[in-house]
């Protein structure tokens, strides 16, 4: 079974190395989004430090919904999504492998460049280290639930602003913590933990049910 | 003559018994909501609390707290439907979740819209992002989206079963909700609303507020079963029985 999950995983990170703008486009939807807010909002040092970590993960959001669509489309497309249907292996060890190729293609990068965001907003050092780990322990939920709508809306007219419509509003949690954590470590690290805390249980949850789910989906989905 | 429990499970069956409650839900929920409305109106105390009473405009509190429960519960009664649906593979419980979706939206919407004329005279602001009206917003969120999951796919199985799934992912958000509304430790909760106990309410103001309630899930029968009566003819529309239905309608 892990075997499986492997060469799933490695299938899709050699396709997508094939074609790196993809990654790129995401990682530069992220930068741009968070480089507008001090165009709109204004320089001033005290509320970029404000907005910063807020920012920051809407950014994140929105990027991680709009590559969500490409996860299952082109399988979708040349018919591989639905070879993998009918293989003997279980479905949601296979979607869990996409998922997983997937946020490292595009939510990994994003945390990683992340702190260069966070020197823009005027965010120190430890808080630039809080956000580093909260964007790595919530932006895998956000492939993960994210990938249930992208299972449904496979191949739906207009599926990108529905795919928004249902996936942002079981976001909200994540941003709700995630932008919290990073927040409140300016005033006290100690009090970091129970924010984390949360996160974790969130990426528990999100790993064991949303490829069950996800699963489910494809197969109403392409039927 | 014996029954058997699934008789009304068919979507022919199950129309004309809609037909036939529809008339006796809407008479119980007129006849309950003009006593409850009533009541609350004239047998209730003028002002709420003690230091910083509230007059006259906690009476939204009877249509509010029934709508909000309201929400609540019809996303309990939609995701329920979509289970059954999802396991017994039953047409009808489709039917019923789609068409219950629109009357919980606009209960959500009602319970934000009256929340937000209750604050402004009470907490003297529109709106507030603190976890309860947050919460019940994106209950609101939750129910646009299934709708809209819905009547983007054109093909009925597949619709029905692809905004099951959204619905019964979207469950986990109700207990936040509920848990945030009936915080239980008022410390680590805004303290814009309350924890509320049914025993602490004034017997006149909870007699209003459940028998208005109750008018309302009565209204929630009745115009899901017109809108669940409509989508049965849609989708069986060419069916022998639908025929015969037509034209005996429209003898009479």
């Amino acid at each position: 079974m892990f075997s499986t999950f492997l060469c799933i995983l490695r299938r899709d990170i050699t396709l997508a190395m094939r074609r790196r703008t993809d990654i790129l486009t995401t990682l530069f939807f992220f930068v741009i989004v968070a480089s507008l807010f001090p165009l709109g909002v204004g320089s001033e040092k005290e509320v970029l430090r404000f907005l910063g970590p807020g920012v920051v993960w809407v950014a994140a959001l929105l990027a991680s919904m709009l590559a969500l669509e490409r996860l299952f489309a082109s399988d979708f497309a040349d018919g591989t999504l639905e070879q993998m249907l009918l293989t003997p292996q279980p479905l949601s060890v296979l979607v869990l492998g996409k998922i997983c190729a997937h946020w490292l293609l595009t939510g990994l990068p994003l945390v990683l460049i992340a702190p260069l965001i966070g020197l823009q907003y005027g965010l120190e050092g430890t808080q630039l280290l809080v956000m580093v780990m909260a964007l790595l322990v919530g932006t895998p939920v956000l492939s993960l639930v994210g990938s249930i709508g992208a299972a449904l809306t496979l191949g739906l007219r207009g599926g990108g602003i529905l795919l928004s419509l249902l996936v942002l509003p079981l976001y909200i949690p994540v941003l709700v913590y995630g932008s919290g954590a990073v927040t409140v470590s300016a005033i006290d690290l100690a009090d970091v933990q129970p924010f984390m805390a949360l996160l974790g249980a969130f990426l528990i949850l999100a790993l064991a049910f949303s490829p069950l789910a996800t699963a489910a989906a494809l197969r109403i989905s392409v039927e | 003559m014996k029954f058997h429990w699934l008789h009304f499970s068919s979507p022919a069956t199950f129309y004309g018994l809609a037909g036939r409650m529809i008339p006796w839900f809407f008479a119980l929920a007129l006849v309950t909501g003009v006593v409850a409305l009533y009541w609350g109106f004239f047998q209730t105390p003028d002002q709420l609390g003690g230091s910083n009473p509230q007059k006259e405009y906690y009476r939204i509190i009877f249509v509010h707290v029934g709508s909000a429960w309201m929400s609540m519960w019809l996303y309990l009664v939609l995701a329920a439907w979509s289970a059954f649906g999802l396991v017994f593979n039953t047409r009808l419980s489709y039917m019923m979740a789609v068409s219950v979706a629109p009357t919980g939206a606009l209960f959500t919407a009602l319970a934000l819209f009256t929340g937000s004329f209750w604050g402004k005279p009470s907490w003297g602001t529109w709106w507030d992002w603190d976890p309860r009206l947050t919460s019940e917003l994106i209950l609101f969120f939750l129910y646009i989206g299934y709708i809209a999951l819905h009547s983007a796919i054109d093909d009925a199985r597949r619709a029905d079963r692809a905004s099951a799934l959204i619905a019964i992912v979207g469950l986990v958000c109700v207990p936040i909700i509920f848990w945030s509304i009936n915080c239980p430790d008022p410390n680590q909760c805004a303290a814009l609303h309350q924890r509320s106990s049914m025993g602490s309410i004034d017997g006149n103001i909870l007699f209003a507020m459940l028998a208005l309630t109750f008018s309302f899930w009565m209204y929630a029968f009745a115009t899901s079963f017109m809108r669940v009566r409509s989508i049965i003819l849609e989708r069986e529309a060419g069916t022998t029985w639908v025929n015969e239905q037509l034209e005996l309608e429209a003898k009479r």
